[in-house]
């Protein structure tokens, strides 16, 4: 009886997972994501990290 | 120091040094039992001989020279693309010294003999205590930073490191737990029995692959690859999604490494199928990198750390294509317990993990001693031709080499009995482990060109300590 039980609920948590996957898909290809995503990818060009340079890379921020 | 508040680059700048340093050694003992292999007569004494030596290569080249490399890149890029100084610096200070004291703890134990016997998990149980504890403080280190982060995003490159610091320390005490039987002979056995110490073995062994050496060397790739290309990563979404795609699965595909054993057939067969779908997401995360550099290919021709870089994601790709391959069991059923297995580890050892380590280190270096570039971009392009060649000559002699045994070992006569005797596929390996040696003594040369480039590149220059950038200068 026991035995059946956790396999009921790992089968659950296994198909749980699997919406759960599909929802971030569905997520990451909605346009509500999209703004949130390009500006995250310019994080690493935020700053300048080259001690010499420091107006060099002005145009890669808008790449 | 300066009055305005500065990143903490200090504990960077000594694990990437301590990544050149234990590179050249963890690489230096695979040289030396690659040579053991063609020259038997090199097992000098029981401290040095091939069977205590192959685990401290495997230990120090993955936990010493892939374990400061990502130590030193990702408490870089956390602090960088939070636009804030490290949590907690003096923990950071502890981590450093911490982890180098397990590497010289490992370095004195395996050769003495003193293992648990678990596949890169050798380290007695005072070690597996103090690797518990030093990941803990890094925990708090790393994520301590994203919580005081002053931008609102999380950058991908954070989201990988954190699931690997996350995955590892969920894996390390898990397959760790040992009953101890000798407090001062430093002995135990494992907390589990047969066939399922066998499963949390594997499961430990191949998440290992899959979050230290895949997860946290993807958080290196989606920084330093869009910072060299000085261009944005291809796809964000589809970072988004490779980073859930390969939690979902990777953690089912432990039982690959059992095949034919005694592990029930439908563990087997799920560890097969899981590895399959694995081919998704490694190759979603291959694309994104390589394509980030769609329309700046012109860079390649002459920036040599974007060659590393670009190189290594070539064979991560390779690496992640042969790796499901080798889990179908028909084609393990060849494979298994040959050199083609030693091969593929290589693939992704040298080709991804080292490669993308030493050209995320080649663009450290130079930042954290004030200067833009290292002393020799020419021996850095040296280096790259170097290491690739070699990498080519080790993996190609192993797969003739691994196919060739799958073959001997394979072979019956009609009565069905073997064909040839072990020693004979073992006789016809020499010419193969010799390639290989020469291989592997390539990709060390190349290390050792990177120790001296480094040296050259940080004498007589004073430690620098970037400014913290106010995040709003992001959005001018």
């Amino acid at each position: 009886m026991e035995g059946e039980f956790i396999n009921t609920l790992r089968s659950i948590v296994t198909v749980l997972g699997l919406v759960c996957f599909l929802c971030i898909c569905y997520w990451a290809w909605s346009k509500h994501a999209r703004a949130g995503f390009d500006e995250a990818a310019r994080l690493p060009f935020a700053d300048d990290d080259l001690p010499e340079h420091p107006a060099e890379k002005e145009g890669i921020k808008n790449a | 120091m300066q009055s305005q508040a500065t990143y903490n680059y200090k504990v960077v700048r000594q694990f990437a040094i301590m990544t050149v340093v234990w590179g050249i050694v963890g690489m230096l003992v695979g040289v030396i039992v690659a040579a053991q292999l063609v020259w038997p007569e090199l097992n000098v004494h029981e401290f040095l001989h091939f069977g205590r030596l192959r685990p401290l290569h495997t230990n120090a080249v993955i936990f010493a020279f892939g374990g400061c490399a990502l130590f030193a890149t990702s408490l870089y890029v956390v602090q960088r693309t939070c636009h804030t100084r490290l949590f907690a610096p003096g923990l950071a200070t502890f981590v450093f010294w911490g982890w180098q004291l397990i590497i010289v703890a490992a370095a004195v134990t395996l050769p003495l003999g003193i293992t648990t016997g678990k596949e890169y998990a050798e380290l007695e149980w005072p070690i597996d205590i103090a690797i518990a504890v030093v990941w803990v403080a890094y925990a708090v280190v790393f994520f301590g930073t994203v919580a005081i982060r002053k931008v609102s995003h999380i950058y991908v490159a954070n989201w990988f490191y954190g699931a690997f610091i996350i995955a590892v320390a969920l894996l390390h005490i898990v397959n760790s737990a040992e009953v101890v039987v000798s407090w001062t002979g430093i002995h135990s056995y494992s907390a589990y029995a047969g066939v399922q110490d066998a499963m949390v073995q594997w499961w430990y062994g191949h998440n290992a692959v899959g979050f230290f050496l895949t997860a946290g060397f993807l958080g290196m790739m989606y920084y330093f690859v869009p910072k060299q290309a000085e261009r944005p990563i291809y796809s964000y979404r589809l970072s988004v999604v490779h980073f859930w795609a390969l939690i979902f699965t990777y953690m089912w595909a432990g039982p690959h490494h059992l095949h034919y054993t005694a592990l029930p057939n439908w563990t087997q067969s799920i560890g097969m199928l899981f590895s399959l779908i694995l081919l998704a997401p490694s190759w979603g995360g291959m694309i994104n990198g390589i394509m980030t550099l769609s329309g700046a290919w012109h860079k390649l021709r002459t920036d040599p750390i974007l060659k590393f870089m670009i190189t290594s994601l070539s064979f991560y790709g390779m690496s992640t294509f042969e790796g499901p391959m080798m889990s179908v069991k028909s084609v393990n059923a060849l494979s298994h317990y040959t050199d083609w297995t030693v091969g593929h580890v290589h693939s992704g050892a040298l080709g991804w993990v080292a490669l993308v380590s030493i050209g995320s280190v080649y663009f450290l270096l130079p930042r954290l001693y004030g200067k833009t570039e290292m002393y020799s971009t020419k021996l850095v392009n040296t280096h790259f031709w170097i290491a690739t060649i070699g990498i080519v000559l080790y993996i190609a002699s192993m797969w003739i080499a691994g196919v060739m045994q799958g073959l001997y070992w394979r072979a019956t006569n009609t009565d069905g009995t073997l064909t040839y005797s072990f020693i004979e596929g073992v006789k016809a390996t020499y010419p193969f482990w010799t390639v290989r040696l020469v291989g592997g003594a390539l990709f060390l040369v190349g290390m050792l060109i990177m120790f001296y480039n480094t040296l050259k590149t940080i004498a007589g220059q004073k430690a620098y300590d970037a400014p913290v950038v106010e995040p709003a200068a992001a959005h001018a």
